[in-house]
């Protein structure tokens, strides 16, 4: 079979454990006359790993992404992949492909034709091109549509074209700028779980961007969380979302409940705030604070309780809906007692969340 | 009625529900605006050519030179019989060919810079150059460019000062390919430029993505995308060419110098016969019937351009 599988691509890289990273950044920079749209970004992604570049719109992940593959020119910094400056070579020479957030399909071409443009302009015999296209087709699951035109096809049909297109070329680095951004829920989900199983079966390097902090946290292997073009924090979801490193990560990824005790900064996620009522007594070494429900946000799985404490802040408690539906809203207005275990609080570190040599020594200690 | 309707809770304003009425017959509004135009069309254009097309049928007294209301197929006859007017309609055709093909290989390199590589203020200014020729007289242009390519014009006044042979092409078929080609070209940038300009930057991101070099990528996507662009703008010069005179009688000339576009010597076309016919011979009837033959030649075309999504170009 044309596409490796992970099994061959993990055995070759246990061999050479010195084998450089697909892909390496160090210090890049752009900005479109005065607007800074990458601010000096250091990142490394091991081969094989889906890496995920989270944040809001205009934090510059199309930006960061359009580098890596070549549209861009940075304005300092290296590009590297697989061990290779690539920082001055042109994209049609890079070993990287791109799954477009507009998707980007030739319109005069057939189905089979996109995806196996890339072959075809490698030179591929026409037998094993088509072999590899039909491989690609049937691995997101569209088989049978290849004499389609892009103009044929569902929003959905046409993101997997794009990514069967790519991922047929068998790319160091497989760069995605919100693939799924038009699809609605359901399909997302669907497509979240079947790019995973794409990724883990042909073993390729992913980086994926999204703004969806869901999406970055069920799918990434590793996240990079962007802000103004720069990286607040790397790492592994749960320590993303367990141990947010700065206020914004905090805040951007989850609910955050920031408070200020003893002048120290620190956030409590809201499944980890035990609502107790009257009469009911807290577990020993637990913090207790007290206040009112000010509002009741039914989310259908889950009922979101925001409660103003007697000190001023505004935390948000979430509760499973295991009782009658209804009953929750009997709590808007009620005092309640928020407790908390100390140990699953995480402070926020100030020296570390804003200083570049910190995060890029976070960074390498990764892995 | 006032009175009644006072009770009403949702009462409508006279202006509201005037629009709301015309807005139910969306039809009628734009049936108004369309009125005068295609009135215009209908009565002034489609009636002259209804015109011509029976006049084409009818014959000329050769004696008192007017025109008899005789319904008979002789003009066409002639026109399909004669071998003169064959070889005129041929060549005529195959003028209207080349100059088509030279604007199309002149205008997608053009184009394409204007519309893909071209900063904003280059666009301008290479805008600016396309339609201000188009602003000046056509008799003008073609009198200057008289002046360049006939004998002892700026042409071989050039060649002379760098010791070359004389190029005699003034007067000539190849002086009618130079400046048909030369008058036409914007007509063919146009659309061109619009059918390119239209296409994403994207798509030509993603064929570099997947390896394809420059020229590769306008091979693969541009100029598929953009040949619907280039259709349309063969209609006009296609058209175009086929039915002037007036460039035939000023820069052409009797029969030399077509040796390197084989069309065979003669330098008569269909739009010089039919000018004689009727400012000459006053052979109205004539006239008409050879001029049904760009015509005809015109709708197949149009046929065919439709078929390669020419019209969506627009
Ligand atoms: N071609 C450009 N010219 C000028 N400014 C640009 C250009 N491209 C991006 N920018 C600016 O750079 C910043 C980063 O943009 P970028 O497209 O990378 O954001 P993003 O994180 O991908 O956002 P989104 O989630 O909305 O796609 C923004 O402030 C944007 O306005
Ligand atoms: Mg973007």
């Amino acid at each position: 079979m044309a596409i490796h599988s992970r099994e061959a691509r993990h055995g070759a890289s246990a061999k050479s454990a010195l084998r450089p990273p697909a892909l390496r950044l160090e210090g890049v920079r752009k900005s479109y006359g005065h607007v800074l749209a990458v601010a000096g970004v250091d990142l490394t992604v091991q081969e094989g790993e889906f890496f995920t570049l989270l944040g809001p719109s205009g934090s510059g992940k199309t930006t960061l992404l359009r580098l890596i593959a070549g549209f861009e020119r940075p304005d300092a910094g290296t590009i590297e992949l697989a061990g290779r400056d690539v920082t001055s070579t042109p994209p049609h020479l890079r070993q990287t492909n791109t799954v477009f957030q507009d998707y980007a399909l030739f319109p005069h071409m057939t189905v089979a034709d996109n995806i196996g443009y890339g072959l075809r302009i490698k030179g591929i015999p026409k037998a094993e091109r088509e072999e590899r296209v039909q491989t690609a087709l049937s691995m997101v699951r569209l088989a049978g549509l290849d004499k389609r035109k892009p103009n044929q096809l569902s929003g959905g049909q046409r993101q997997r074209v794009a990514l069967a297109r790519a991922v047929v070329n068998e790319p160091e680095v497989l760069l995605l700028d919100e693939p799924l951004g038009a699809l609605d829920l359901k399909l997302r989900q669907e497509m979240q779980l079947e790019l995973k199983r794409i990724q883990q079966k042909v073993g390729i390097t992913f980086v994926y961007v999204t703004h969806d902090q869901e999406e970055a946290l069920t799918m990434s292997d590793r996240m990079a969380v962007m802000a103004d073009g720069k990286i607040e924090q790397i790492g592994p979801p749960v320590e993303v979302y367990e141990r947010p490193a700065t206020e914004f990560v905090a805040g951007f990824i989850g609910i955050s409940n920031v408070l200020e005790r003893n002048g120290i900064r620190f956030v409590v996620r809201p499944e980890k705030l035990h609502m107790l009522e009257e009469g009911q007594e807290p577990r020993s070494g637990m913090t207790v604070e007290s206040g009112i429900v000010e509002q009741v946000v039914y989310v259908g799985m889950s009922t979101r309780y925001i409660v103003r404490l007697d000190r001023g802040e505004q935390l948000v408690a979430v509760r499973q809906n295991m009782d009658a539906p209804g009953q929750a809203l009997r709590y808007e207005g009620r005092r309640v007692r928020l407790a908390w275990v100390p140990g699953h609080t995480y402070v926020l570190d100030h020296q570390r969340a804003r200083g570049e040599s910190a995060l890029s020594e976070h960074d390498t200690e990764e892995r | 009625m006032a009175v009644e309707a006072a009770g009403r809770p949702r009462k409508k304003s006279g202006a509201a529900s005037l629009q709301s009425w015309l807005w139910r017959r969306r039809w009628l509004s734009s049936a108004l605006l369309l009125t005068p135009p295609l009135g215009w069309f209908l009565l002034i254009y489609i009636a002259s050519l209804a015109l011509l097309l029976v006049t084409a049928f009818w014959q000329i007294n050769f004696f008192t030179t007017q025109i008899e209301q005789v319904w008979n197929l002789d003009n066409f006859r002639t026109i399909v019989s004669d071998p003169t007017y064959r070889i005129i309609i041929g060549r005529t055709v195959a003028l209207a060919a080349v100059v088509t093909i030279t604007d199309a290989v002149i205008a997608f390199p053009f184009a394409y810079y204007m519309a893909r590589v071209a900063s904003r203020r280059i666009q301008t200014l290479l805008f600016a150059a396309v339609l201000l020729p188009l602003w000046a007289s056509y008799i003008a242009r073609i009198y200057s460019w008289i002046l360049i390519l006939n004998h002892s014009g700026v042409l071989n006044w050039s060649l002379q000062s760098l010791n070359l042979p004389p190029a005699d092409i003034g007067y000539t078929n190849v002086a009618m390919w130079i400046v048909f080609s030369y008058i036409w070209l914007p007509f063919m940038i146009i659309p061109t430029y619009a059918a390119m300009e239209r296409l994403p930057e994207s798509l030509m991101e993603a064929a570099a993505d997947l390896g394809a070099r420059r020229w590769r990528a306008v091979r693969d996507v541009v100029l598929p995308l953009a040949l619907p662009g280039v259709v349309a703008g063969s209609i006009f010069t296609f058209s175009l060419t086929l039915g002037d005179y007036i460039t035939p009688i000023l820069v052409g000339g009797e029969s030399s110098g077509w040796r390197s576009l084989g069309l065979g010597t003669g330098s008569t076309f269909i739009g010089n016969v039919v000018y004689s016919n009727v400012g000459i011979a006053n052979n109205v009837p004539f006239a008409a019937a050879l001029t049904m033959i760009p015509v005809a030649i015109m709708t197949l075309y149009l046929l065919g351009a439709k078929r390669l999504g020419a019209f969506e170009a627009l």
